[in-house]
């Protein structure tokens, strides 16, 4: 297996609130692979965004990076701590929108009302690579054409509020590919849309992630989605990562008994007149307080590894 | 079999709608709702389901006529037995039914009141339909508190002091103090993690059990409705295309636009992929 894309270690992220330090991320350790999609699993306050803002370097005050590192290698050989990119570095611009894009949850809010969309797509190309107005419009018009926008050209001059939700999210997930970016980090994307549209989304990602050989995160909460989607899986709880795996490992056979709480609480047919289990039920509060995430052997048997750092006391910390 | 608690008949809602500048203007209508009908028996569930801007706020807004529809009627069978036509009638008349009547609303965060107390969310229904004893509130309050499973200590707290699950437990219960017997339930749990969506299904369905209640309830989230409802309305572009038992529905849906919907939920299940229908072979 080739090196993964990113290596985040013993990843720590504090906020200050007013009633103390809230511990976001605890001793997080992960890896992308490249080429594949990873799938963060987990509910409100998880930590998910937490992580993939961290991988941009955009956690500002009040949060902070209290330790860890997070290791990018581009395909073309660099490699770089993420957390250690001086706030003027090149490399952190590069990095941002070049190498690693992101795709938010509601699209209304991600994209400018008072732009056209023609400009906004542009305005990441423009920003990233020295090309003129042409070459960027041509290419705009090309991406939009890719994401299944009809018309393209003539939409170019349209303003978001013109375009239905599952269009103005097409229209973010072109913004996000025009860089070629390495790693599209995609952030609840779907969860604002209908279960038909968010169904054309799950198919289009799917498509282009193969054309374009990205490696994707995917956070969602939606287990069902990350069925269709990922190939592995990360599932995090109170800002621990708990277990990690293949989606068919983890799906189908969970070590930790809060993913198979998660799984438990689905709704289905199976369900139908009966109560349905919660986390509650299942999970004995000791077994979401261990600082090492369940991983597997190559023979699938269950094993608790120690982090390869000892966690970090912190004396005041909320728990 | 005695009458059903709800009887919608072709219940339509037209908005006015213009295109162009004003002297060029060309008036039209929008038929947002579009003839729907359906009867529900009391202590019974009926989910309706669609897309955005398929009509379902719409149609259950004109059943609790907080939008007054355009034609149609919704006869609903009081708690003294009486069978009243909802769509005709006054503001005054309508003033006592409203306790029978009530609605839980999707997004637990804007639909309290931020500056109220708990006690103060709880006990407006009760003032507003005329309970003037402040003893026998407090007491109607603590009661509703317990049977929707948060502390009393709640009580004196703001809406901020709680989690997503437990605002919406406070929803419930505001809807559920007066005793309502049809409660809308409008995306109700949409809001919610799995796991505390998990648990206010749950809770409404004892509280169905306990109260004798009849839902309304109205979601996109398939797998939520095929669970409590014994009846599913599929709605689309504000008409019913197809109306039955949910599991008959789920097993062996008959419209086009309902396989649409089944097949594009995503099953927790690697090995059975996403096939959305192409909706473009689709003829409505």
């Amino acid at each position: 297996m080739s090196e993964p894309i990113v290596r985040i270690r013993d990843l720590e992220v504090e906020f200050a609130t007013e009633v103390g330090v809230t511990r976001a991320l605890r001793s997080v350790s992960l890896d992308l692979a490249r080429g594949r999609t990873t799938a963060i699993v987990g509910e409100s306050g998880s930590g998910k965004s937490v992580t993939a803002l961290a991988m941009l370097g955009l956690i500002d005050a009040p949060g902070r990076v209290t330790a860890g590192s997070i290791e990018f290698r581009s395909s073309a050989g660099a490699a770089y701590d993420v957390l250690r990119l001086d706030r003027r570095d090149p490399r952190l611009y590069q990095h941002r929108g070049g190498s690693v894009s992101m795709i938010f949850q509601e699209p209304m809010t991600a994209l400018s009302p008072v732009h056209t969309i023609g400009n906004q797509v542009m305005e990441a190309l423009l920003t990233h690579q020295a090309v003129d107005n042409e070459t960027a419009q041509a290419e705009a018009i090309r991406l939009l054409e890719r994401v299944g926008i009809a018309y393209a050209e003539a939409r170019l001059s349209q303003y978001p509020f013109e375009f239905s939700g599952g269009m103005r999210q097409r229209v973010v997930i072109a913004m996000a590919l025009i860089n070629q970016p390495e790693l599209i980090i995609c952030d609840e994307p779907t969860t604002a849309l209908d279960v038909t549209v968010q169904a054309e989304i799950l198919t289009l990602l799917d498509e282009l992630k193969a054309q374009y050989a990205t490696s994707v995160m995917f956070i969602t909460h939606d287990i069902g989605v990350v069925a269709q989607i990922a190939d592995d899986v990360a599932v995090m709880y109170r800002g621990r990562v708990l277990e990690t795996g293949t989606v068919r490992e983890v799906l189908k056979d969970p070590l930790h008994p809060y993913t198979r709480g998660l799984l438990a609480a689905l709704p289905g047919s199976a369900t139908r007149g009966t109560r349905l289990q919660t986390i509650d039920d299942l999970v004995a509060p000791e077994e979401l307080a261990t600082d090492t995430p369940l991983r597997r052997l190559p023979s699938g048997r269950q094993v608790a590894l120690p982090a390869e750092a000892p966690p970090i006391g912190q004396p005041g910390a909320s728990t | 079999m005695s009458e059903p608690l709800l009887t919608v008949r072709a219940l339509t809602k037209r908005y006015a709608t213009s295109a162009g500048r004003w002297a060029s203007r060309e008036r039209s209508e929008f038929t947002a709702v579009d003839g729907v009908s359906f009867t529900l028996d009391a202590g019974r569930t009926l989910g309706i389901v669609g897309e955005s801007g398929s009509g379902k706020t719409t149609l259950v807004r004109m059943i609790l006529r907080a939008i007054d529809p355009s034609s149609g009627h919704a006869i609903y069978r009081t708690a003294a037995g009486e069978q009243l036509d909802l769509t005709t009638l006054t503001e005054r008349e309508l003033q006592p039914l409203r306790r029978e009547l009530q609605m839980i609303f999707q997004d637990p965060f804007s639909s309290l009141n931020p500056r109220m107390t708990v006690q103060s969310i709880l006990e407006e229904p009760l003032i507003v339909h005329g309970e003037r004893d402040a003893n026998a509130r407090l007491s109607a309050v603590q009661a509703m508190l317990d049977l929707v499973a948060l502390p009393r200590s709640s009580l004196t707290r703001f809406p901020h002091a709680f989690s997503g699950g437990q605002r919406q437990r406070i929803s419930i219960a505001r809807a559920l103090i007066l005793r309502p017997r049809l409660v809308v339930c409008d995306e109700s749990v949409s809001a919610l993690d799995v796991s505390v969506q998990a648990q206010v299904i749950n809770l409404l369905g004892d509280l169905q059990q306990e109260l004798g209640l009849t839902y309304l309830f109205v979601a996109h989230d398939l797998a939520v409705v095929r669970h409590i409802c014994d009846e599913v309305l599929v709605l689309y572009r504000g008409r019913v295309v197809e109306q039955g038992p949910t599991e008959t529905l789920f097993n062996s849906p008959q419209h086009d636009y309902t396989r649409l919907l089944l097949s594009a939920i995503p099953e927790p299940d690697p090995d059975r992929p996403l096939r959305p229908l192409d909706r473009a072979t689709l003829n409505f």
